[in-house]
């Protein structure tokens, strides 16, 4: 008897001392600051909207820089002749309304405008040309973007798309306005609202973790984007005081200054897993599925297999890399919650996130993996992801992420475990206003992936594979491409990018009279629905 | 165990130069001839293949259909003097179902045989009408696939077509009533169908044949064209009778593989009868139009002893008219059907095809998630030969389904050498079913025979927006002009 309890002991303080040594980083965290400042667009020649020709006959009178006052024409002193339109910078028709614009002020009329040819080769449904543009423009300026790109939703004609809070509908917005306006007289300072969030609800001893915006960044592992791209994302998440995750495949030293902000994934293939990285992170992300390739898994191709990538994931260089579906060690409930026992083990003071994709069981999943013992529960949406998958994979399986968050949302509810857990959606969030919707819908937060790709420059051009890979040099391990972007360009767009989001959030909180984004949480009532024809829960319920 | 079934495909390059879908606008005049210039630096060479031509004659003109639209060069050049713009010859293929893009990668999965990857997530919209309007279901922690799609088990895609009884009868002396079952099996679900409008078919139904043969599956082809072919190649092949060949078609019937189609007429049974004198082990399938009343004619059939259908909807996969109903989609009519037979008890003796407007892979697996066991291809075996779906493609009538059309093809898709052509869509379908058996690995079924009538193991759209949205504030559409 007396044997066993001194073992007890003995098996209990190794592993508190453990505590105290992995209460910090072994690393030196570096600090990166919250600043917003400009960073234009990397290229010669940004993109805008709009196209401003100027014919030979121009006189360079400069009368037009006198009109403008976005600074679409200039002739700088001492120049005989202007300088090329910038014309990414015009608003187009808008500013005609306004009276004087050059088109009709020049005494030549010799300018002409149109809508810019090649900013509509750009996007698509779901993401629309506006969208891109006015990403480019959050994370060059860190502000809202102008009124004539529409910024908050795209055209896919559903989901998000469809979804409006009722304050942007002009008949409902007198009621909701005046309804707002009682509520939030004493709300003015912008310091005032808080869009931060607690991940551990469980309650369980352990360390508690907070974000100061509800937003982190999605996996992307070492070999599928640039270290630059990888660094930014950490960079960025350290400002805001936010999370990054690796993906599968490894943590890589240039990661270490930003441990206390990274997330590092535990998927099928265990690829780059060990102990100590798990040992020196905070949270500890479980990859069952991925939503751009639902229940398919992974398939790293021999080619990007480098010698770098492969040293990391202890593979050989050149071999393709599979990584399974599913966990084969996981075939239910019990076996998940090993899983997790497994990884609590190991790092004491991390907390769990389980990241599942979306199927008809969705919220069943869920709630297993609240009673395995997770703290977080991602679901990845069908519509998102940043990686190569196949076509078929992207539209027809499994289901998009509006669908999934108020199933879920819901279920947890009725199972009295809502506010056990922390629910985060991820898979199409592609806004500052998706992700506020897909809060009010039941979220507590949201990831997202192509968003911070944009901001750095990607057109959806979804090349991401072909050929030398990323020909912008966001996903490309390509040593000559991927040196078209600089790591701190890319930590500023991207810093600039949540400013400009959380400037949002603030914004439709204290349009809503709230003063946190944790009382926007499953708020659908605040929502409406633009519908082809009613329909109804009666209805629903039959 | 038998040997996995696998489809060879090779490399085959169109015949046709490509139709991109941009190009750039390029003002050279203005060309300040600097040393930097981004035409060098395109990462796909998209520039130097089109200049290939300036250097050497033969070479193929490339009018920059490989361009992937990454706006490199346009936001790079020194006086930015390059535009990009969508090529309108794209824009002006197809119609409103076979869109542009459908038919781009129509063409590269006849090209490679491989299924379409990209990344950067979806890029579609939200949803659609019919088929776009279902998801189909993955599984996860609480019911996992035993191995995933690289895994060592084999997903099966084979089904059996042919009349399947439930149980045996005996006379009373012990004799058996029932009919040994005589099945076809094909490894694909899904058959090479006849085109959805008159086209010329010497070249084509040889090439029919010939990929039904390498796939595995079978060939439907007209008696009447089905007679021009040389007897060793009838054996993958299923022959379309009309009321009036049966009487001709003899030979036909004893050659050709086990399965004879009839189309539908009022005495379907005698044909029957007729093509079961010559060919006892026939299977004898009936070729219907997919319209209202459908369920009730495959009811009447069945018990008239005709266990074997074939419903063809339009091109765009809607039913066809009849008695003044709009037409619904497949889905709708199909999982009608589904549920009829169910509750008739006829469902598992009776093996459905539907073919028309079964354009992508994933329309096969969603049409048997419907109710089919099997589905037809029609029109995309054109596209795979370079067709555009242009104006000329006149849906044919169910009572004059080939022949030759008033407008020739104007790609001649029609001439195209037949061991070709049967290359082309052998490709073709390889990308369909290695994108099979990515859905069927996904739900963790291992046989597509398993997910016939899997409306649970789909998600539609009128259900789940009800069930994710029906408690919001619903407003009208159009009040936002969205």
């Amino acid at each position: 008897m007396k044997i066993i309890s001194d073992l007890d002991i003995e098996l209990v303080q190794p592993l508190e001392l453990d505590v105290e040594r992995l209460a910090q980083s072994e690393w030196p965290q570096e600090i990166v600051n919250r600043e917003i400042h400009p960073a234009p667009d990397r290229y010669r020649n940004p993109i805008g909207r709009y196209r401003i020709n100027r014919l030979a006959n121009c006189l360079a009178c400069g009368h037009c820089a006198e009109v403008c006052s976005l600074g679409v024409h200039v002739k700088p002193d001492g120049y005989a002749y202007m300088l090329r339109p910038q014309d990414h910078l015009c608003i187009g028709p808008a500013c005609t309304e306004n009276g004087a614009s050059c088109l009709s002020e020049c005494p030549q009329k010799a300018l002409t405008m149109l809508r810019n040819p090649s900013a509509d080769c750009m996007g698509d449904p779901r993401w629309s040309s506006d969208l891109i543009l006015s990403t480019w423009h959050q994370a060059a300026t860190g502000d809202i973007p102008p009124s004539h790109l529409e910024y908050r939703h795209s055209v896919s004609g559903g989901g998000f798309d469809r979804i409006r809070f009722q304050f942007e509908i002009p008949r409902l917005s007198q009621d909701v306005l005046e309804k707002a306006y009682e509520t939030n007289k004493s709300l003015r300072a912008a310091d005032s609202i808080d869009t931060g969030l607690d991940l551990n609800k469980r309650d369980d001893g352990r360390p508690q973790v907070h974000i100061d915006i509800p937003v982190y960044g999605g996996g992307m592992s070492f070999g599928s984007v640039s270290i630059h791209t990888i660094l930014a994302k950490a960079r960025a998440a350290a400002a805001w005081n936010s999370f990054t995750c690796t993906g599968e495949g490894g943590y890589p030293d240039r990661l270490k200054p930003y441990d206390d902000h990274v997330i590092t994934q535990v998927a099928t293939g265990l690829f780059g897993v060990r102990e100590d990285t798990i040992q020196s992170v905070r949270i500890v992300e479980f990859k069952y599925a991925q939503g751009a390739k639902p229940g398919l898994g992974g398939h790293l191709l021999g080619d990007k297999n480098t010698p770098a990538v492969a040293r990391m994931r202890e593979a050989v260089a050149g071999n393709a890399l599979f990584s399974p579906f599913p966990f084969h060690s996981v075939y239910s409930v019990e076996d998940h919650k090993k899983h997790l026992d497994w990884i609590k083990e190991v790092n004491p003071r991390c907390i769990v996130s389980v990241k599942v994709s979306t199927p008809t069981d969705v919220d069943m999943v869920a709630v297993g993996s609240y009673y395995a013992g997770a703290h977080i529960i991602h679901l990845d949406g069908s519509y998102g992801g940043t990686g190569a998958a196949p076509d078929i994979a992207k539209k027809n399986i499994a289901m998009p992420i509006e669908f999934a968050i108020p199933k879920v949302h819901k279920f947890l509810a009725a199972e009295g475990i809502r506010d056990r857990i922390t629910l985060i959606a991820s898979g199409g969030i592609r806004t500052a206003y998706d992700m506020l919707k897909a809060i009010a819908l039941g979220a507590d937060g949201v990831v997202i992936g192509t968003a911070e790709l944009v901001a750095l420059g990607c057109v959806r051009c979804a090349c991401c594979e072909s050929g030398r890979g990323c020909p912008r040099g966001i996903a490309s391990t390509d040593s000559e491409l991927m040196m078209q972007m600089s790591m701190d360009w890319a930590t500023q767009r991207l810093i600039n990018l949540h400013g400009a989001w959380r400037k949002q959030t603030v914004a439709v909180l204290r349009r809503l009279g709230m003063t946190s984004i944790r009382d926007l949480r499953g708020r659908s009532d605040v929502l409406c629905y633009l519908a082809d024809k009613p329909i109804s829960t009666k209805d629903a319920a039959k | 165990m038998p040997d996995r079934y696998h489809i060879h495909t090779v490399l085959t390059p169109p015949r046709f130069r490509r139709i991109g879908k941009f190009g750039t606008v390029d003002w050279r005049e203005d060309c300040s001839r600097c040393s930097n210039c981004v035409k060098l630096r395109c990462c796909y060479d998209v520039y130097k293949h089109e200049s290939a031509h300036d250097r050497d004659p033969i070479a193929a003109i490339q009018t920059l259909n490989e361009c992937k639209a990454c706006l490199s060069c346009v936001q790079g050049c020194t006086k930015g003097l390059l535009n990009l713009s969508v090529n309108p010859e794209f824009l002006e293929m197809g119609d409103e179902y076979w869109k542009p893009d459908l038919i781009l990668s129509t063409w590269n999965q006849s090209d490679t045989g491989k299924i379409p990857v990209s990344g950067a997530g979806y890029r579609g919209r939200f949803a659609g009408p019919g088929f776009d309007s279902i998801w189909t279901d993955m599984s996860e922690i609480v019911r996992p696939t035993r191995d995933g799609i690289h895994g060592r088990e084999y997903i099966s895609t084979s089904v059996d077509i042919g009349p399947k009884p439930m149980r045996l009868s005996f006379a009373a002396d012990g004799k058996m009533y029932t009919q040994p079952s005589r099945l076809l099996e094909i490894q694909v679900p899904l058959v090479l169908d006849i085109p959805a409008w008159p086209i010329r078919q010497t070249e084509l139904a040889k090439a029919r044949a010939i990929a039904a043969k390498e796939l595995k599956t079978v060939a439907m082809i007209s008696a009447r064209d089905a007679m021009q072919l040389p007897p060793d190649q009838l054996q993958f092949v299923v022959p379309i009778f009309h009321r009036d060949e049966i009487k001709i078609g003899g030979d036909l019937i004893s050659l050709a593989g086990t399965m004879v189609q009839l189309l539908d007429c009022e005495d379907v049974a005698e044909m029957a009868e007729a093509v079961l004198a010559i060919k006892p082990q026939a299977i004898i399938s009936v070729r219907l139009a997919l319209c209202h009343g459908a369920a009730d004619r495959i009811v009447g059939l069945s018990r008239q002893g005709i266990k074997v259908f074939h419903l063809c909807a339009d091109l765009h996969g809607r039913e066809q008219l009849g008695n003044g109903q709009p037409g619904r989609h497949i889905k709708d009519a199909l999982r009608e059907i589904h549920a009829r037979l169910i509750s008739e008890g006829l469902r598992d003796e009776i093996t459905l095809t539907v073919s028309g407007g079964i354009a992508v892979a994933e329309h096969m697996a969603k049409a048997i998630i419907c109710g089919a066991d099997l589905v037809g291809v029609d029109t995309a075996l054109l596209v795979a030969l370079g067709c555009r779906v242009c104006s000329n493609a006149h849906p044919a009538t169910l009572d004059e389904p080939t022949g030759v059309s008033a407008s020739p093809c104007p790609i001649g898709v029609d001439s195209a050498d037949s061991a070709y052509a049967a290359q082309r869509m052998i490709n073709l379908i390889g990308a369909w079913h290695g994108q099979l058996i990515e859905v069927l690995g996904a739900m963790g079924i291992r046989e597509v025979r398993r997910v016939r009538g899997e409306v649970g193991r789909a998600i539609f759209m009128e259900d789940i927006e009800k069930e994710a949205f029906g408690d919001l504030l619903q407003v009208p559409r159009e009040q936002v002009g969205a």
